[in-house]
């Protein structure tokens, strides 16, 4: 499982100084800053803009456009469910509906010990094996309610 | 050691392809490969023997020490044993050339895709030169794979044309669709095949940068491309001055859209341009840019290598070529078949798919992702071809067909149609980012049962000024799987205890 740091101004600063140089910096920078942090920061919103010579409206709006980036940390395990329609034709709403219940949260949010992190998607590309999902980036595949407590409960 | 090929594609990965290896690795020498894409069989395991490959699977961990007992190593009578891979009916009923090498070679392996006829295209155009180059694609007939059908060499002839301070070429690995793993399975299984085809690209029309631009979805696509990429550099495969880098999506289906991707790319909200200006004419930064699928580009160096017209030879009507058809969702023998255009679309659910994997009846199939139609068996004698397709109202994009048994209910699809279309648009135009908020609305009317008829007039109306009013194919096309949902499956929006059973 991902490890990541608290928010710390310095090595944000590096990070985005690292990324800041290339054609199309936005995205590559936001996704080393997830990658350090679990999500992007609201304090580095300013720090990106400055960089880029962009206003902080247009950054929050690029965060805020794609649905990958987060604004707070995420919990110890992320838990990708696909929603889309080959896993749907072979059941993944009741997957969705079973790890919703069995996490007592919704889409985008963390069960309550702070274990695992909910998160749909549009298709893994694992449409022949589904219903699929990915945790930690780990595939997953003809997932059942049974399949997903087993996987929940290696996951703590 | 006897050599033991065990695929690292992610599919196999999630069916436990790391931990049979794991288990083999103690009494073979285990190369990882990608996936032959039988998903059926996987985990699938090849063993050399001095007569060839010989198959097992699908394989779990557990059945190692089984397999060794009997003697699997030298290609040993099992339960499981499949014979030779090429000899599976699904896989001898293929004419590979996209995807020849995939589920073959250890993906990483500069070597093997060598030894395997790897760099030809690309030796053969620096013979040739650019012109030619660009004439032998055209003469192939090769069409954009990702779903628009645009003839390939056109957009390279308009982008070598076109004057520009450089040149990109932009390879869309954002493959979105429900349905489709073509794109993700030629990056794990043969990534060298796309460097080659974008190097060729990159040379025939004078461009100095590619980019590929990969989903966040695809973590294994993008380690594996990625390391192939730094092969590559290191090999020289690529001239000085010449460089192609990978970038990572984040999750907005509309990045798929060429115009889109453009914007992603440059750093921006994945918002759609409006065309003109064309992306050859004035695309990344500005500049003339190619933008061509994954699979559109991996098939150029087939062309090249072995000359147009024995690939202009395959297909049908105006589609020329293999088509890579991905079969998924609720069907039997799941997986990637490539062959000629004009296969009909019985034959690969009900033949070659083995009909659904419940065993009910197939009541539905969607054909080319979420913006395409859902066709009911009655329309299981349209050919596999763009044409085909497009004259009964549906497209075959990027070449997915999802089934769905007798269980599924479309009306509930038409809603999924809309709302993911609602989640999803760039909120560029009205049509789109607004027609599909009331077309949720408006379904959610029907199923609740109030003013039926009204609503479902409204909702067919609401469907054509998206058609005919949206800016990219998002909105444009979100009508299709709508309507064919209304006009196949009319019972579904009428059924008077849709309530009681929610």
């Amino acid at each position: 499982m991902p490890a990541y740091q608290p928010w710390n101004e310095d090595q944000a600063a590096l990070v985005i100084a690292a990324g800041q140089d290339q054609p199309g910096a936005t995205l590559p920078i936001l996704h080393a800053i997830q990658a350090a942090f679990g999500c992007v920061p609201t304090d580095a919103i300013p720090m990106i803009a400055r960089a880029l010579n962009l206003s902080r409206a247009e950054v929050h709006g690029i965060v805020t456009f794609y649905h990958e980036f987060r604004r707070t940390p995420p919990g110890r395990h992320i838990l990708k469910l696909c929603r889309a329609e080959a896993c749907q034709a072979v059941g993944a709403d009741g997957v969705a509906r079973h790890a919703k219940d069995r996490l007592r949260a919704d889409w985008h949010e963390t069960s309550a010990d702070g274990a695992v992190t909910l998160e749909p998607v549009f298709c893994l590309g694992l449409c022949a094996i589904g219903p699929a999902a990915l945790i930690d980036d780990e595939p997953l595949a003809r997932l059942t309610p049974e399949r997903l407590d087993a996987v929940l409960e290696s996951a703590s | 050691m006897t050599r033991v090929f065990v695929p690292r594609d992610a599919a196999a990965i999630a069916l436990g392809a790391n931990a049979v290896a794991a288990a083999l690795t103690p009494h073979a020498t285990v190369v990882r490969t990608g996936s032959r894409g039988m998903f059926w069989l996987e985990p699938m395991i090849e063993v050399e023997t001095p007569t060839g490959r010989i198959a097992y699977g699908p394989i779990a961990a557990a059945d190692v020490p089984g397999l060794l007992v009997a003697g699997a190593l030298t290609g040993g009578a099992h339960p499981l044993r499949l014979g030779a891979p090429n000899a599976i009916p699904f896989l001898a009923r293929q004419t590979r050339l996209t995807f020849s090498r995939c589920g073959v070679v250890d993906p990483l392996s500069l070597n093997d895709y060598r030894a395997t006829g790897g760099l030809k295209g690309l030796a053969r155009a620096r013979d040739i030169g650019p012109e030619a180059t660009i004439e032998a694609v055209l003469k192939s007939g090769l069409r954009g794979r990702g779903g628009a059908g645009f003839p390939t060499g056109i957009k390279w002839k308009t982008v070598a044309d076109a004057i520009g301070a450089r040149k990109y070429v932009v390879c869309n690995a954002d493959e979105g669709d429900s349905g489709t793993f073509a794109d993700r399975m030629l990056m794990e299984g043969d990534p060298f095949h796309l460097i080659e085809g974008i190097a060729i690209a990159m040379f025939a029309v004078g461009a100095t940068q590619g980019y590929v631009y990969t989903r966040s979805e695809y973590p294994h696509a993008i380690a594996t491309f990625d390391a192939a990429l730094r092969t590559a550099r290191e090999a020289g495969i690529l001239y000085p001055g010449f460089d192609i880098e990978q970038r990572v999506g984040a999750g907005a289906y509309v990045c798929g859209e060429e115009t889109s991707l453009l914007e992603s790319l440059e750093g921006r909200r994945g918002q759609v341009r409006a065309k003109p200006p064309l992306p050859a004419h004035r695309g990344l930064f500005g500049q003339p840019t190619v933008v061509n699928n994954v699979i559109t580009l991996a098939t150029v160096p087939v062309i090249l290598a072995d000359g147009p017209d024995a690939y202009q030879a395959l297909g049908m009507g105006r589609s020329r070529g293999t088509k890579p058809i991905q079969l998924a969702g609720n069907i039997r023998f799941a997986g990637l078949f490539e062959a000629g255009f004009g296969v009909t679309l019985g034959e690969l659910v009900n033949d070659i798919g083995g009909g659904t994997l419940s065993g009910r009846p197939v009541r539905a199939v969607q054909v080319g992702g979420p913006l395409g139609a859902y066709f009911p068996p009655a329309l299981f004698d349209t050919k596999f071809d763009y044409e085909a397709f497009a004259a009964k109202d549906g497209l075959i994009g990027h070449g997915g067909i999802v089934v769905f048994d007798d269980t599924v209910d479309m009306a509930r699809q038409a809603r999924f149609a809309m709302e993911f279309c609602s989640a999803e648009s760039c909120g560029k135009c009205t049509p789109c980012r607004i027609g599909s908020v009331r077309g949720k609305e408006t379904v959610d009317k029907i199923l609740a049962g109030i003013n039926v008829d009204a609503n479902l007039e409204l909702l067919r109306d609401l469907c054509h000024t998206m058609k005919f009013g949206s800016l990219c194919a998002l909105g444009g096309f979100i009508p299709y799987p709508v309507l064919s949902a209304m006009d196949y499956f009319p019972e579904d929006f009428r059924a008077p205890i849709r309530q009681a059973a929610e």
